[in-house]
């Protein structure tokens, strides 16, 4: 599947155009992806780091996951909402950037995983092995994210 | 001052890391990814302090147990971020937003110290407090603010808005 001709249309969209030519625009959304990848890291963090037994380990798993979802599901469509417009604006730089491509496929692993397998275990009971396996997996899965989403800048 | 700066930029790490193609980008790749462990753990306390988040937790226990992990990311920042101004110490030490970054980590660290030498001295009376007191809450405030302040600041130094003005 071809898909450059889709990501020239996306490189030409009003948003995109809006904020290539802007000086200041895309500096900006970018401290907002920032502020949001520190958040939702810390969301993912502090209840990843439960189910390995740290952190806040007096906590039970099920409340602190129910308390921290929010928080979790908000830095997620803070740093999507940031992150489009730079991606629409420099769409045909993200086509060639091998980190681009490991980004998205990651992310979309992370959310698939956080989604289905990480959901149930924040549940329900589960062997401690599972735990720290799906945490183990879970921290990986958006350290990737985050590692991949730097070096678009860089490749 | 400036002598130093002029000596540093001229040292062989200096200018292995300026110049290394995989030094820099993983250096600063650890500098922004350590803002999950750091400010993550911090902005959970600040919420909590604030009684918008995590509000069934003692306040204590979100302290006591998260800020260990804080302290740790703050040390890997540190280190990583003494490395990036090591690599390029003229033009950080002349950009205004490198300088606004240290005086708002400063005003963090009295923010830290007065919070935790004052109310905190006492937070047993409102450990579990759905909504701590006014000065606690204040405190959770501006850590937040400061800390969104360091990191704007920490990205916009890249830019090179202000440095033409030098050229």
């Amino acid at each position: 599947m071809d898909l450059l001709p889709l990501f020239q249309w996306l490189e030409a969209t009003a948003i995109g155009t809006l904020v290539r030519e802007s000086l200041w625009m895309f500096p900006v959304i970018q401290c907002g992806h920032l502020l949001a990848l520190a958040m939702l890291g810390g969301s993912v963090l502090v209840v990843d780091l439960r189910l390995l037994g740290l952190g806040l380990r007096d906590q039970p798993i099920e409340s602190l996951g129910s308390k921290v979802h929010p928080w979790l599901v908000g830095s997620l469509a803070a740093i999507v909402a940031t992150g489009l417009p730079m991606f629409l604006s420099e769409a045909l730089k993200c086509y060639y950037s091998p980190p681009f491509w490991y980004k998205m496929t990651l992310l979309a692993a992370a959310a698939v995983f956080a989604l289905t397998v990480r959901k149930r275990v924040l549940a329900g009971p589960c062997a401690p092995l599972w735990r720290g396996l799906t945490a183990v997996t879970s921290m990986a899965l958006w350290f990737g994210v985050g590692f991949s989403g730097r070096w678009i800048a860089f490749y | 001052m400036a002598p130093f700066i002029q000596w540093l930029e001229g040292t062989a790490g200096s200018i292995a890391i300026r110049e290394s193609i995989l030094l820099y980008p993983v250096i600063e790749t650890t500098h922004v990814l350590t803002l999950c462990l750091f400010l993550g753990m911090i902005a959970m306390l600040d919420l909590r302090l604030l009684g918008i988040g995590l509000r069934g937790v003692p306040v204590s226990e979100v302290a006591g147990r998260l800020l260990p992990w804080a302290l740790s990311g703050f040390v890997i920042m540190a280190i990583s971020g003494a490395l990036l101004f090591y690599s390029g110490p003229v033009r950080a030490s002349n950009n205004i937003f490198f300088k606004v970054k240290m005086a708002m980590i400063l005003l963090t660290g009295v923010n830290a110290l007065s919070f935790h030498f004052t109310i905190y001295r006492r937070v047993a009376d409102w450990d579990r407090d759905p909504t701590p007191p006014l000065r606690a809450r204040a405190a959770g405030f501006f850590s937040l603010v400061l800390w969104c302040g360091v990191v704007i600041c920490g990205r916009l130094q890249a830019y090179n808005w202000f440095d033409q003005a030098r050229g």
